[in-house]
């Protein structure tokens, strides 16, 4: 034991002096995972700009709108496209994955740090550069793309397909395929730590959920973003230097022939939705582990049923590989085909319930706290549900192909997807903030922070379904001269109220984070009385996380309320004899 | 708990049986976490090939990708045209099949430690340099009779699974490089050891490859 003391001593990367090898190009996971979290905090405030943008234009067309001026069908489907694309993959992919996970991951299995810490430097440096390149398409001739996030072809195929399709797209699929290397690398360290860097005791059933879901979502990541860097690589060779992947023959653009011929753009959404959908759990399942663990914290109970959360996750990353055509019931595909996707994505529904009444049955008659990171972990809960349950509609091929291209599909993805990973994050950061900057963050913010953003963004996205029912169609930035909609402009209007309020309301997180950072309480080492190892190291962590003690795991980690025990909650790492099983 | 901003109360309350597994000390024979995290030099072979076998993966998944649409592509419409292969490719794939053996030679001898091979490294890295050679000569031959990646979709892909395949390969010859490089580095000999056999590996995996791709191209025409 004392011997693998000194070596890890040895071995584990001295701390690091200077202030750019200690911040700025860093190999400590710790710096990193805050990296990340900066960055994807950028990165939101950047989605948000653009999306409040939309919204005013929406319901107030003649608005005059800084920065953009006046907004042509053209540029409303510019901000959508950035909107989405830097939502998902420098928002919903980067914070609850890169960055709590890189933050925590290491210490809650017990290991100084990553199993390859210059590795994961370059990958956040390569996210970097991904988010500066997909960010320079604003400034180009021609402007940002406006294919959407998802980028369909042929429209995303060919330059002459309108403002933005020039150097913009080119932009953004260079800029999407250097995020692709990036979370290759991360999802490669992510994989290799768990399975080789864990604490002596801390088997593959010790493990916290948290530790879970990054693992399965780096597996999910490691298989999905080869594919999307592979439908990229086709679609800058079909844009640049005139194959044919997925553009078919006779188009016209512009009243000019293409040249190209015999693609398929079926073909790109394939590719595109084999990646898609994964990512979507990619997004989410972080948000699953933090929900998971803050739950059982506050609720003073053990997670109820543990093995059956790690198989549910288990089986969502595995079903998720079968659904992605339940994004293409409009292609024309076989009734069959149809049919088979639909099964599979209603299959889903199985594992996501055991995970939903499983979060229940933990806080069910439980000593419950009602701290920040609870309520928004309850709110993941909620919103989990509330946009999982318009999933099985829209996996119903003859229902989905009246709603696919409706409001009904935007208020389905962004309340499971966008706001639940969000709630995620924020419940990550008001659980980790203590541990992160040693200092605890204010609690009376925190709760008006929840509530205004919980009942926000259910006043802005709930009444998307009935926007969506009554055949509002979804990427359009004016449709003031069609009859049948009129009547729903007043919901559109109260929908861009919220926003505006919910928006604004995230001023009131961004003052606590950095008014604590500095000014907060201090924070002891366990201050919601938890049981993982991260809480057994002082707050913030040192270098090597354990100051030279290599942890060892006794116990499961969520051991609260257990019988004969000193304290209502044991901790992984402690040696107190606890009788189990009278 | 004074840190707290409202002061947690504990109350009493009859305790409740925790699940889990049960609490007991590690055993020797402990499946996974048994270890803990060594760094020993062994444990950081272990953990590179873990990683290489991890990073292997999406590499996989990347030609997988360009096969279906491969198959796709060539299924869906009447524009098709095999091309011929350049004959040279299958000097080419000997070429690399007899790296891929003088790499496992140097692997072995640096691995049980026999030695820095150093000779072995050397050749490996100069049959890399001629199969890389070699696939530039096949493109300008058919660029020579007019055929380019965009000419037909057969010649696209065929461009497309050389040119990623070279360039993968590109990355082992640079390891091999390093590899070779290191004793003069003055990088301990363990970190050379680490490198010859991941890069070794990382060697054989794209011959696999190579052959993988060689059948793709050959059963299309
Ligand atoms: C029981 C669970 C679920 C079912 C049955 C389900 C079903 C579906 C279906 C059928 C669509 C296609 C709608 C259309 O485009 O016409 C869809 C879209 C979508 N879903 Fe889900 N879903 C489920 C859970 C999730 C989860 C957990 C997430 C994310 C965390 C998610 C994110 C999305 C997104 C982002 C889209 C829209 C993509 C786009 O068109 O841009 N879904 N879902
Ligand atoms: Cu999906």
């Amino acid at each position: 034991m004392s011997e693998a003391h000194a070596e890890a001593a040895v071995h584990a990367h001295a701390a690091p002096t200077g202030f750019i090898r200690k911040y700025i190009f860093s190999l400590d996971h710790k710096v990193i995972g805050i990296q990340y979290y900066f960055l994807a905090l950028v990165a939101v405030f950047v989605g948000m700009f653009l999306s409040l943008l939309m919204r005013i234009h929406l319901v107030w067309p003649t608005a005059h709108l800084p920065l953009v001026g006046e907004i042509k069908p053209e540029t409303y489907l510019t901000l959508l496209t950035m909107h989405g694309t830097i939502m998902v993959f420098f928002v919903l992919t980067t914070a609850p994955q890169s960055g709590f996970g890189n933050y925590v991951l290491p210490i809650q299995i017990g290991a100084p740090d990553m199993a390859f810490p210059v590795l994961n430097m370059l990958s956040f440096w390569t996210t970097f550069l991904s988010f500066v390149i997909m960010l320079a398409a604003f400034f180009v001739e021609g402007g940002a793309p406006l294919h959407g996030w998802t980028g369909y072809a042929p429209l995303s195929a060919i330059p002459s397909a309108g403002p933005g399709q020039t150097l913009g797209a080119d932009l953004w699929i260079i800029s999407i395929a250097v995020f692709c290397a990036a979370s290759l690398m991360g999802a490669l360290n992510f994989i290799t730590t768990t399975l080789d860097l864990r604490a002596r005791g801390m088997s593959l059933m010790r493990l916290p959920l948290t530790c879970w879901s990054w693992f399965i979502t780096a597996i999910l990541g490691l298989l999905a973003f080869g594919v999307l860097a592979a439908a990229g690589i086709l679609l800058l060779l079909d844009r640049n230097v005139g194959t044919s992947f997925f553009v078919p023959g006779g188009l016209v653009m512009t009243g000019i022939p293409v040249k190209h011929q015999g693609g398929s753009p079926l073909l790109w959404q394939h590719l595109f939705w084999f990646f898609g959908h994964p990512e979507v759990y990619i997004a989410i399942l972080p948000g699953m582990g933090v929900a998971s663990q803050i739950l059982s914290t506050f609720s003073r109970k053990p997670i109820f049923g543990y093995r059956a959360m790690v198989y549910a996750m288990l089986s969502i990353g595995l079903l998720g590989f079968v659904v992605w055509g339940h994004h293409m019931f409009m292609s024309g595909m076989s009734p069959y085909s149809a049919f088979a996707f639909s099964v599979m994505t209603m299959a889903i529904g199985v594992p996501s319930a055991i995970k939903t009444f499983n979060w229940l049955g933990t806080i069910w008659r439980g000593r419950v706290r009602f701290y920040t990171p609870m309520l928004f972990a309850i709110g993941f809960v909620s919103l989990f549900v509330s946009g999982g349950l318009s999933g099985p509609f829209l996996a119903q091929p003859q229902l989905d192909i009246n709603l696919h291209d409706t409001y009904f599909v935007v208020a389905h993805f962004h309340l499971i997807m966008g706001v639940a990973a969000i709630f995620g994050i924020f419940a990550g950061t008001y659980y980790w903030f203590p541990k992160m900057f040693g200092r605890m963050m204010n609690e009376r913010l925190g709760q008006a922070h929840f509530w205004l953003t919980f009942i926000g963004t259910y006043a802005i996205f709930m009444p998307m379904h009935y926007l969506g029912i009554a055949g509002h169609p979804r990427r359009y930035s004016q449709l003031t001269e069609i009859k049948f909609l009129e009547p729903l402009m007043s919901l559109q209007e109260f929908i861009t109220i919220a926003a505006l309020i919910t928006i604004g309301a995230q001023i009131i997180f961004v003052i606590n984070l950095f008014w604590s950072m500095f000014k907060g309480p201090k924070a002891s080492v366990n201050p919601w009385e938890a049981t993982t190892l991260e809480w057994t190291v002082p707050s913030p962590p040192p270098h090597d996380n354990f100051g030279g003690r290599v942890p060892v795991v006794r116990h499961g980690p969520y051991e609260y309320a257990v019988p004969g025990a000193t304290r209502d909650f044991v901790m992984q790492d402690e040696e107190q004899p606890v009788q189990m099983h009278s | 708990m004074a840190t707290l901003a409202h002061p947690v109360t504990v109350e009493e309350r009859e305790p409740r049986v925790a699940g889990g597994p049960p609490a007991s000390p590690p055993q020797q024979g402990d499946r996974g976490g048994s270890r803990g995290p060594g760094f020993t030099p062994a444990d950081r072979l272990r953990r590179y090939r873990i990683g290489l076998a991890v990073g292997l993966t999406p590499v996989l998944m990347l030609f997988v990708s360009f096969t279906s649409a491969y198959i796709v592509r060539q299924g869906l419409s009447d524009d098709w045209r095999s091309i011929a292969l350049p004959p040279i490719l299958w000097m080419n794939t000997v070429i690399l099949l007899v790296s891929s053996f003088t790499a496992e030679k140097a692997r072995r001898t640096a691995v049980r430690d026999e030695g820095p091979g150093g000779l072995w490294l050397g050749i490996t890295l100069i049959l890399g340099l001629g199969f890389l050679a070699g696939q530039w000569i096949a493109w300008k031959q058919l660029a020579a009779q007019g055929i380019f990646i965009a000419s037909n979709p057969s010649s696209s892909f065929f461009y497309l699974l050389t040119a990623s395949h070279g360039l993968h390969l590109l990355g082992g010859v640079l390891a091999l490089g390093y590899a070779a490089a290191a004793s003069r580095l003055h990088r301990p000999p363990e970190t050379r050891r680490i490198v010859v056999d991941i890069a070794a590996w990382y060697w054989h995996f794209m011959d696999l490859l190579w052959l993988y791709i060689l059948a793709l191209l050959f059963l299309a025409q």
